[in-house]
């Protein structure tokens, strides 16, 4: 059930119930951080305008308020998408992915190159971005392997849309540790962490 | 960075700070002897939450934090799509959803001019009552203050 509503100058409703579904979306994201390559799913079904999915509207919900700077990819910032985020997140959107504190992006209108997002410092790599994006599907991509921290051997992800150039620069992160940008990719009411910590093999 | 009063958005502002500054209990009695209300279904709230009041000085000099104040918030969606909101002052659910949705039933031009009528006018004379009832109580307790010449100015 995706739960997309036609912009008709109406934001749409955000969570049913505010705090409940707040918190458990919270417990879902940081499941899915500390089990990299683990698919999570959101039980709150948050209204959301197209072409944003539940998951993703879900952590929009969540996570950002007005101290949050947030940067939309193409694809996303239209009309209905900045109405939402303004009324129900009541976060800037800004222009530059540089100053981002969270990015949202479509697989499918082209990924922004990881480079242009702040990886933080060695001082305070928790001043990085976190890029959350919406792909086509979870499984059924390119398969990549992962080891790290929260996996005991390995795990695989194969979300489906995303290029090969993401992946490329994702591998050359790794040497910037503890600097890096965390991500989650979503997909209707799913969605999987990749966070900086983890080594990935194409 | 105030926008300018015009028109439209003057009214509704008018109406919306009229809603908000009338007591909660005539706001919802108002809202109980609506005939014809509207399915409506809620957006955000009601939820409360704290708002930094500005001031200046004699209303000229920098601006300051007067201090926090207690707002309830909730904004609506009738089933043809309007959308009301309602910012009133403390913790009242209700009226901020009552508020919100007789925004929303204002911004009708057919149903205006009724509502105004049975509804705002009464609660904007009620409550500039209520202000001339509490100005003259405080008026009656005024003391001003007179220098004398102490007289060893010369």
């Amino acid at each position: 059930m995706t739960a997309s509503v036609a912009f008709t100058g109406s934001p749409g409703r955000g969570f049913a119930r505010y705090t409940y579904d707040a918190q458990a979306t919270f417990r879902t994201l940081l499941d899915a951080m500390a089990r990299p390559g683990t698919i999570g799913s959101v039980a709150a079904e948050p209204e959301a305008p197209a072409p944003l999915d539940p998951a993703t509207a879900a952590i929009a919900l969540c996570l950002f308020d007005h101290d949050t700077q947030v940067w939309l990819g193409d694809g996303i910032a239209g009309l209905a998408a900045y109405e939402y985020f303004r009324f129900h997140c009541g976060c800037p959107l800004i222009k530059s992915a540089l100053a981002a504190d969270f990015a949202v992006c479509l697989a499918s209108a082209g990924m922004p190159p990881l480079a242009q997002f702040d990886a933080g410092t060695d001082e305070f790599p928790d001043g990085s971005a976190t890029l959350v994006v919406q792909v086509p599907a979870l499984e059924g991509g390119r398969g990549i392997r992962l080891t790290g921290p929260g996996i005991e051997r390995e795990a695989h992800l194969s979300v489906a849309g995303v290029p090969d150039y993401f992946w490329a620069a994702r591998r050359d992160q790794q040497a910037i540790f503890p600097r890096g940008i965390d991500v989650v990719f979503t997909c209707g009411e799913r969605l999987v962490a990749l966070p900086r910590s983890t080594e990935i093999e194409v | 960075m105030e926008r300018p009063r015009t028109g439209e958005t003057a009214a509704r502002q008018g109406w919306m700070s009229v809603l908000a500054k009338a007591r909660a209990d005539d706001v919802l009695a108002a809202w109980e002897g609506l005939d014809d209300k509207p399915q409506y279904r809620p957006l955000r709230g009601p939820e409360t939450g704290l708002v930094m009041i500005q001031a200046r000085a004699g209303g000229v000099g920098a601006k300051f934090n007067f201090g926090e104040m207690t707002v309830t918030r909730c904004s609506v969606e009738l089933d043809d799509g309007t959308v009301g909101h309602a910012y009133v002052p403390g913790t009242d659910g209700g009226h901020a959803e009552a508020a919100a949705v007789l925004d929303a039933l204002l911004q009708n031009g057919a149903r205006r001019a009724l509502l105004m009528d049975a509804i705002v006018s009464p609660l904007a004379a009620a409550h500039s009552e209520r202000r001339r009832t509490r100005a003259m109580k405080t008026a009656a307790t005024r003391v001003d203050f007179f220098t004398l010449v102490r007289g060893d100015s010369e």
